[in-house]
């Protein structure tokens, strides 16, 4: 390519880039720009929708759970750790771009292998996350009794609280199972067999209203667009971290080194960012606001 | 050294110090405002627990933690993807086709609020379904709450 454009020095007349930029870190660039908007659509549908809803369920009491913390209320707690994460898994990227630079195929190596680690941890932790969401029982009024569901695309447990007599007839019409499980999420006097065996007025007495939290059903599209925008961003870090391992393959068999130049980790490095960025803002519209 | 493809014509020579400085400056500058964004976190859910939250000042907090999402979106691009070393003309193109974005949320959340006042005003079904209790007017709406449909509620 390079031949071709010596006679030519006015960066617009052709032959020369005309950004000083290699070809394709530029298609990158716009690549990562139609990306930007396919994020930014879903979530803006997502915010349209939420503005159409007179309740939304407040994003402290969907995310308050912690691994290995039980039922402890920890808002905010673990979707902080995910944050850090891909901050620091693109501060590993930088390095391993500016070691790229340097022609150091060392220091290629091993920052980008700390990023794929960032890389997988993150994944981690959004499995567990939504394992955990998925798989949740919350005490939910379905059809005038309560039920124990999970968040899922079908339902969302995360409504209004229930309160006075609409809670006490909610209680009336729930089954034993129910019940049983109500009770013991609070005390753990009895097994679970033993308060399945027990008349349901007495089980209906070991119930305190003021301590069980019943909520009602909360908007639908909640479960949709929370497992689809977090998923779709999933999907970019998976295929991020599979990039980052192919890069990391190839420095490592000095294919970088016959090239000459390690400018495929800069564009590697760029999707990286991205996924970095596009996290930024999922944090943003699922979790703080 | 300095490796690059053919089509470069020229470098941006940084030295050694001032890339560490400017990795470690914008990665502290990237998590402080991570903490300040998850202390306003904390903020609005006090708030929310509380018997009357302020819902200006919750969504002045909110607005809050938008500007400075905003400001890291600014940091990771510029410095880390390395769009501000580029040549503006470059720059510029991607950056005037993300205006768009600027109408894209203002419609589509001004067109989703319209959707909410309209359904309130025109369907009574799903203003009495939906609005949360603390907002009810209870004594307007009693006949409609006191008999429900069975299987209903």
């Amino acid at each position: 390519m390079a031949t071709t454009a010596t006679a030519q020095t006015k960066w617009w007349s052709g032959g020369k880039s005309p950004f000083n930029i290699e070809y394709g870190k530029l298609m990158m660039w716009y690549f990562l720009m139609s990306d930007a908007f396919t994020f930014g659509a879903f979530l803006i549908s997502y915010g349209s929708i939420r503005f159409s809803q007179n309740f939304w369920p407040d994003p402290n009491v969907v995310f308050n759970a912690f691994p290995g913390a039980g039922h402890a209320n920890l808002p905010l707690a673990f979707v902080s750790v995910m944050t850090f994460i891909l901050i620091i898994s693109s501060v590993t990227m930088v390095l391993a771009v500016h070691a790229g630079h340097n022609g150091n195929k060392k220091e290629v190596v091993k920052w980008l292998a700390w990023t794929i680690v960032g890389g997988f941890a993150f994944l981690g932790c959004q499995a567990w996350e939504w394992h955990h969401l998925i798989t949740g029982e919350h005490a939910t009024l379905i059809d005038g009794q309560i039920q124990m569901v999970g968040q899922t695309t079908r339902v969302n447990p995360w409504g209004a609280l229930v309160h006075g007599p609409e809670l006490t007839a909610a209680l009336q019409n729930s089954t034993q199972h129910t019940l049983a499980t109500l009770v013991s999420e609070h005390s753990t006097a009895y097994t679970h067999d033993q308060l399945m065996g027990m008349p349901k007025q007495q089980l209906l007495g070991l119930i305190n209203e003021a301590e069980v939290h019943v909520r009602e059903k909360g908007p639908v599209a909640f479960g949709g667009y929370f497992y689809g925008i977090t998923g779709f961003h999933g999907f970019h870090v998976f295929s991020g971290v599979i990039i980052n391992i192919v890069m990391l393959a190839m420095a490592q068999n000095d294919v970088f080194e016959k090239r000459g130049h390690y400018l495929m980790i800069e564009k590697a490095g760029l999707y990286w960012h991205f996924v970095d960025l596009v996290w930024v803002f999922v944090f943003l519209c699922f979790y703080l606001i | 050294m300095e490796q690059s493809a053919t089509e470069i014509t020229f470098h941006h020579h940084t030295d050694e110090k001032a890339f560490k400085r400017n990795v470690i400056r914008t990665t502290v500058i990237l998590s402080v405002i991570t903490v300040i964004e998850l202390a306003i976190g904390l903020i609005i859910y006090t708030m929310h627990k509380g018997d009357n939250p302020n819902t200006y000042l919750v969504l002045a907090f909110k607005g809050l933690v938008c500007i400075l999402t905003l400001a890291k979106a600014y940091y990771i691009v510029s410095v880390f993807m390395h769009l501000g070393d580029e040549i503006r003309n470059m720059i510029m193109t991607i950056v005037v086709p993300l205006m768009l974005f600027i109408w894209f949320i203002i419609a589509f959340i001004v067109d989703g609020n319209s959707y909410k006042n309209l359904r309130n005003n025109y369907d009574r079904h799903f203003h009495d379904t939906t609005m949360p209790k603390e907002h009810h007017n209870a004594a307007e709406h009693a006949p409609e709450t006191e008999a429900p449909q069975p299987g209903k509620q």
